[in-house]
């Protein structure tokens, strides 16, 4: 019972029946998306494997330099991916204050989890340091890259109303209010949503691992609860600083709209 | 109160001298294309001039905090713009952004009596008309009581018979309380009737004087 089940290669294979499913079906309906099926199962397979070696040389020289630079990287690709998916032109400022929040707001949620919450030991333990800072990193970028493309979607359909306020002696803040809040709702509604979720739609990635490597369901759900508050601390955190240095960089210093 | 020395604005605003005196009401007329919103955007400093000075009770705008500014030189748009909210909430918005004092529900009655508007003040602002949202957007202006007012074309979604109403009101509350008025219009009879004094634009320089 607590023992992790084995899966051989063979059976790991056979999984693969999915993809040749799914591959059957657009053939058959004429989908032309064979191509991105194969390339992307294709990249999931190398890059988890490739993951998996660095993650067994990690684990088997636990030193402190190696968790930090995993997390170096993980901070670099989260930034340069909001810029990639986001699909609005990003201004320079901008793209300087998505990289701050973004590696502030996470660090900050990640240390306070590693020191005060679960207090890995050592806290460069990288079987927990890695994994949690993945989530509440991959987390963050996502509530970012919907908070951004919201702030930018909404300074350009509303840029009559900031325009219209700011006539009227407002101050860059409060024209932009109700754009800056509702990016603020479409960056932190996932997080929300998949609270209220858990445990009844769907069991979430990190309890599965718990559970499966063999530990009792309470324990896993502990830390579940536990790592669901980092995420939302994380995503808040990360996606508050952004939106409040954010709206700026679409003003100049005589509070005109730049677009 | 306003005056303008050299300015110039991209390839649009070329203007050498322009002086406007305070608690008159003056006409920016001219073709399509002739910069005049642009060069009314410069009295609040909703745009910034490439060169040249423009000076509001002699001090130069670009030296002026240009929120503070606002809040005594208001602007109305060319698009009648509603606020999220309900008829009351797009009336009292300029007093809150202006963080000015907010008026009692009477005066907000009052005040829609005389724009013609017969709403409620718990309406949704957004069910409103074209014609009906500028008007509420003229009574959000009003309220703010500034001592500048400029207005880009600020009844171009109403018909003769509000305009009038609207611009007799409008140009009654100016000169009772011995304000300001700079409007932006395409339509003579606007000028002639309502200004104290008609500028007309050309490409490069600004004289004053009547219309061709």
């Amino acid at each position: 019972m607590n023992e992790m089940l084995e899966m051989t290669l063979w059976q790991l294979v056979t999984a693969y029946i999915f993809i040749v499913i799914l591959l059957a079906i657009v053939r058959w309906r004429k989908i032309p998306r064979e191509k991105e099926i194969i390339i992307a199962t294709l990249r999931m397979t190398i890059q988890l494997v490739l993951v998996g070696y660095v993650l067994m040389f990690i684990f088997e020289n636990e030193k402190m330099i190696y968790s930090v630079i995993v997390i170096i990287i993980m901070e670099i690709f989260a930034v340069y991916n909001i810029y990639k998916r986001t699909k609005q032109s990003l201004s320079r400022d901008l793209k300087k204050i998505i990289a701050f929040s973004m590696v502030s707001g996470t660090l900050f949620a990640f240390l306070y989890f590693d020191f005060i919450v679960v207090r890995f030991s050592p806290w460069y333990d990288p079987r927990y340091f890695i994994p949690i800072a993945g989530m509440l990193i991959g987390n963050s970028m996502t509530g970012i890259t919907l908070g951004v493309s919201s702030l930018i979607e909404g300074f350009t359909s509303r840029k009559k109303e900031v325009e219209a306020a700011l006539m009227l002696g407002a101050p860059p803040k409060k024209a932009s209010q109700g754009i800056v809040n509702h990016a603020f709702d479409s960056a932190i509604l996932p997080t929300i949503n998949s609270m209220v979720g858990m445990g009844i739609v769907f069991l979430p990635g990190m309890m599965t691992g718990v559970i499966l490597s063999g530990a009792g369901p309470m324990d896993a759900i502990k830390y579940q609860i536990a790592i669901m508050l980092g995420i939302t601390g994380s995503v808040s955190i990360s996606v508050i600083l952004f939106l409040y240095f954010g709206y700026k960089t679409f003003f100049n210093n005589h509070a005109q709209l730049k677009l | 109160m306003f005056s303008i020395n050299q300015l110039v604005f991209k390839d649009i605003i070329n203007v050498r001298k322009l002086e406007i005196e305070s608690g008159k009401i003056y006409c920016l007329f001219g073709e399509s294309g002739s910069g005049k919103s642009t060069l009314l955007k410069m009295f609040n400093s909703m745009l910034t001039p490439d060169q040249g000075k423009i000076t509001y009770k002699d001090e130069s705008i670009a030296d002026l905090d240009p929120i503070q500014l606002r809040r005594e030189v208001v602007m109305l748009g060319q698009d009648p713009i509603v606020f999220e909210g309900t008829v009351r909430d797009n009336l009292l918005i300029g007093l809150q952004f202006a963080a000015k004092e907010v008026v009692a529900n009477q005066v907000l009655t009052e005040l829609l009596k005389e724009l013609h508007l017969a709403k409620d003040l718990d309406e949704e602002a957004d069910k409103l008309s074209g014609g009906e949202q500028q008007r509420l957007a003229f009574g959000r202006v009003l309220l703010m009581d500034a001592e500048v007012y400029l207005m880009d074309e600020p009844t171009s979604a109403l018909d003769e018979n509000t305009e009038t109403v609207i611009m007799d009101l409008f140009t009654k509350k100016v000169r009772n309380a011995g304000k300001t008025a700079i409007m932006v219009t395409h339509s003579k009879g606007i000028a002639e009737k309502y200004s104290d004094e008609i500028i007309y634009m050309t490409d490069i320089l600004m004289k004053e004087g009547t219309l061709s």
